[in-house]
């Protein structure tokens, strides 16, 4: 094994590898980046003008300096694009970044002057920070086990990396009324939350092999959560682009421009109605030119090249070293009942590296950590890391037989915390601490509630559990959707928080439900507390928190947080 | 106003009436949409329209063969519905006359203008004309297959210009 030791491995993982046409494209966006940014410092441009043109590049104007967050694409990264966010952590900002719930990074200490130096350095690792921010098509999310996951039928990154570059600098829709998000899915379980998307595709596989797409759409968050419909059923993989297309004009021609409150597509499909804006949607599908935008089979073909799966070992799919490992370390196995997902290739897992160590701002990553995990990557994964929409890191393809080694080498690094999809694994935005648009704090609203419930035995007897923080109405942390979601709001200069229950991004998605009047910044820890303590007393055998929560409805939770009060 | 054909300064040879002008029938005029009824049938001269942001493409289909201008008003930069009224005027009724966007514009936003069908562009007088060439020589290539694209070179991507 010496060869591969902490060295670029010798096989990677399939992922998307630029040309000289996707870099030189790129250099030329840093070009027109690096002119604006000279223009704006000149005066030519208005800051109102240079507003969507920064934000198309990733450059918010936070509280406290400028952010730039920088895309992911689909939340896959090579171990040597991590190590460039590393390089730009350290030169451009104070030694650590921000994984996002849309599954990208944000440096959170960026100056102007050197905005367009940050991102020519991320260019050097094919890297960048195109439409992570703007009025305009999103980064693709999919699902953080893609191409890995024992329940996955199509591997959803490579309609993900299609529809990326379909999006990437669109001339029609670079100023649409709002922010347009796109999630996608291959598998039976939905790990992309693709009915809280303005588009959600859910890829299906027919028996003789064809590809397929469900689509929804009118789904989001923020301020009026609302849940997408499903405009087609099965659409065939050639008009993808097409379909797409149609969804767009129609929404870029009719979509509120007057108010930001109304102007995603959502509430254009409430006011239209779902029945009216299916027929706008197929009129205008019906009436463009089909064959400019029929997807081919040898482009699909020839981005599916990328994706090929690494030169995976034969292996039995039971391992006796990783149960050896289990029955002679508690921990280790604890750790392995939380942190791992199951694999479609025997022998293999995949490991999710948590980003939420007890006390600790979730979705944080010092530079030194990147680099670390970069050489793990290598050593145990095919030099590919993976972001999730939880805020956490996955290692896809890790062998079964080298788990303990992997886990063995995450401890003294922070992380190897064995929390994933425990209370502790809480969803936060970064809230007032950060942001120019929070009306409260969240970052230490989840470090309390981890505190309190420190103890991982405690959190295991607890079991599954998904609380979501966000600062503000603009719901980053999708606190509508879950088990406990937590808003902060500004209520005559202080800080409250509005909890809901029952929410859920996945196959049976639901907003959740409000339990009441607000609670104030110091009572939250307390009220997480009594919702669980509630659960335990009255959960039957098997149940999880949001299954009690589904069979009993909001009454017993309700009676026990204001009874008290 | 200055006056950007295909990325090239050039004259306008048409004549901006005014709300309440009356329209000349002996020289290219460019008048509001709503004035449209008041033009006689008998009209040799080139007639132009100017349109908002809210018109949709349907609404011009009865008058493209009357007119040899549309003006495309861009009341805020920010307002990209321009973009699509342009693009289906061209693609969807093979629209052949000028196509020209007037109002707020950027010129980040030249060459999607152009991609879109665009023809031209009105610029303030005054303005310095180098962002606005500078764009159209930015990139080379693009990723989405768009009315006035070449060839496709690999992919998704395509060559333009």
């Amino acid at each position: 094994m010496d060869g591969l030791d902490r060295t670029a491995p010798q096989v990677t993982a399939g992922i998307y590898k630029y040309d000289a046409y996707d870099r030189q494209f790129l250099r030329d966006r840093v070009a027109e980046f690096r002119g604006q940014v000279d223009r704006r410092l000149a005066g030519a441009l208005s800051e109102d003008e240079f507003k969507p043109l920064r934000l198309m590049n990733g450059l918010y104007l936070q509280l406290h300096a400028y952010m730039l967050r920088c895309a992911v694409p689909y939340g896959v990264l090579s171990s040597d694009q991590m190590r460039q966010f590393a390089v730009v952590a350290r030169r451009f900002d104070r030694g650590y970044g921000h994984f996002t719930t849309r599954q990208n990074i944000q440096f959170n200490w960026i100056k102007l002057e050197e905005a367009a130096d940050a991102i020519a350095t991320l260019a050097d690792a094919d890297l960048h920070a195109i439409q992570t921010s703007g009025n305009c098509i999103r980064n693709v999310t999919t699902d953080e086990y893609a191409g890995a996951a024992f329940d996955e039928s199509v591997d959803p990154r490579v309609y993900a990396e299609i529809l990326r570059q379909w999006s990437t600098l669109h001339p029609e829709f670079s100023f649409l009324p709002r922010k347009f998000k796109i999630a996608i899915t291959g598998a039976a379980r939905d790990r992309a939350a693709i009915q809280l998307h303005d588009i959600g595709l859910a890829a299906r596989r027919d028996a003789s092999g064809a590809v397929s797409f469900e689509v929804w759409v009118g789904g989001g968050m923020g301020r009026t959560p609302i849940l997408a419909y499903r405009i087609r059923e099965r659409l065939p993989e050639a008009e993808t682009i097409a379909y797409l297309e149609a969804i767009l004009r129609v929404y870029n021609a009719l979509g509120g421009r007057e108010n930001i409150h109304k102007a995603r597509i959502k509430i254009l499909v409430r006011d239209v109605g779902q029945a009216r804006f299916t027929e706008l949607v197929e009129q205008e599908y019906a009436r463009l030119p089909r064959e400019r935008y029929r997807l081919e089979p040898e482009v699909v073909a020839a981005i599916q090249a990328h994706f090929a799966p690494p030169p995976f070992a034969v292996l039995p799919q039971a391992d006796a070293a990783l149960a050896a490992a289990c029955d002679g370390d508690a921990e280790f196995a604890a750790w392995v009942g939380r942190n791992t997902h199951p694999h479609k290739v025997a022998g293999y897992i995949s490991a999710v590296i948590s980003l939420k160590p007890i006390g600790g701002i979730p979705g944080d990553c010092s530079a030194a950590q990147m680099d670390a995990i970069a050489d793990l990557a290598d050593r145990y994964a095919f030099g590919e890391v993976r972001v999730s929409h939880v805020q956490n890191l996955v290692l896809a393809h890790v062998r079964k037989d080298e788990l303990y080694a992997l886990w063995q080498a995450l401890r003294p690094l922070g992380l190897a915390t064995g929390n994933v999809g425990l209370l502790s694994d809480i969803i936060a935005c970064p809230g007032l601490d950060y942001c120019a648009l929070a009306n409260a704090r969240a970052i230490p609203v989840a470090q309390l509630i981890a505190e309190r419930f420190a103890d991982l035995h405690r959190q295991h007897d607890i079991g599954s559990v998904y609380i979501n923080i966000s600062g503000c109405i603009n719901a980053c942390a999708h606190h509508h959707v879950g088990h406990i979601g937590i808003l902060g709001v500004d209520r005559k200069g202080e800080e409250y928080y509005q909890i809901t229950l029952g929410g859920s991004a996945t196959n049976d998605a639901r907003i959740g439900d409000i339990v009441g009047p607000s609670f104030a910044y110091d009572q939250v820890t307390d009220a997480v507390e009594t919702i669980l303590r509630s659960y335990l007393a009255i959960r039957q055998a098997g149940e999880l928190f949001i299954d009690t929560y589904r069979r009993t409805g909001l009454a017993p939770f309700k009676e026990a947080l204001y009874a008290t009060a | 106003m200055q006056l950007l054909e295909q990325g090239r300064p050039a004259a306008d040879r048409w004549l901006r009436v005014a709300d309440a002008a009356p329209i000349p029938d002996d020289v290219a005029a460019l008048i509001g949409l709503e004035r449209l009824a008041e033009v006689p049938a008998g009209r040799t001269a080139p007639l132009g329209v100017v349109v908002g942001p809210a018109t949709l493409p349907e609404e011009l289909a009865p008058l493209l063969n009357r007119v040899a201008l549309i003006a495309v008003a861009f009341p805020k930069f920010r307002d990209g519905r321009g973009f699509t009224l342009g693009r289906a005027l061209r693609e969807r009724f093979r629209y052949g006359g000028e196509l020209r966007a007037v109002g707020h514009v950027l010129p980040d936003q030249h060459l999607f203008l152009l991609r879109c069908g665009f023809s031209a562009v009105e610029v303030a007088d005054g303005a310095d004309l180098a962002p606005w060439t500078a764009a159209l020589g930015r990139f080379h290539t693009a990723y989405q297959a768009m009315v006035t694209d070449k060839a496709t070179l690999r992919q998704c991507m395509r060559r333009f210009g």
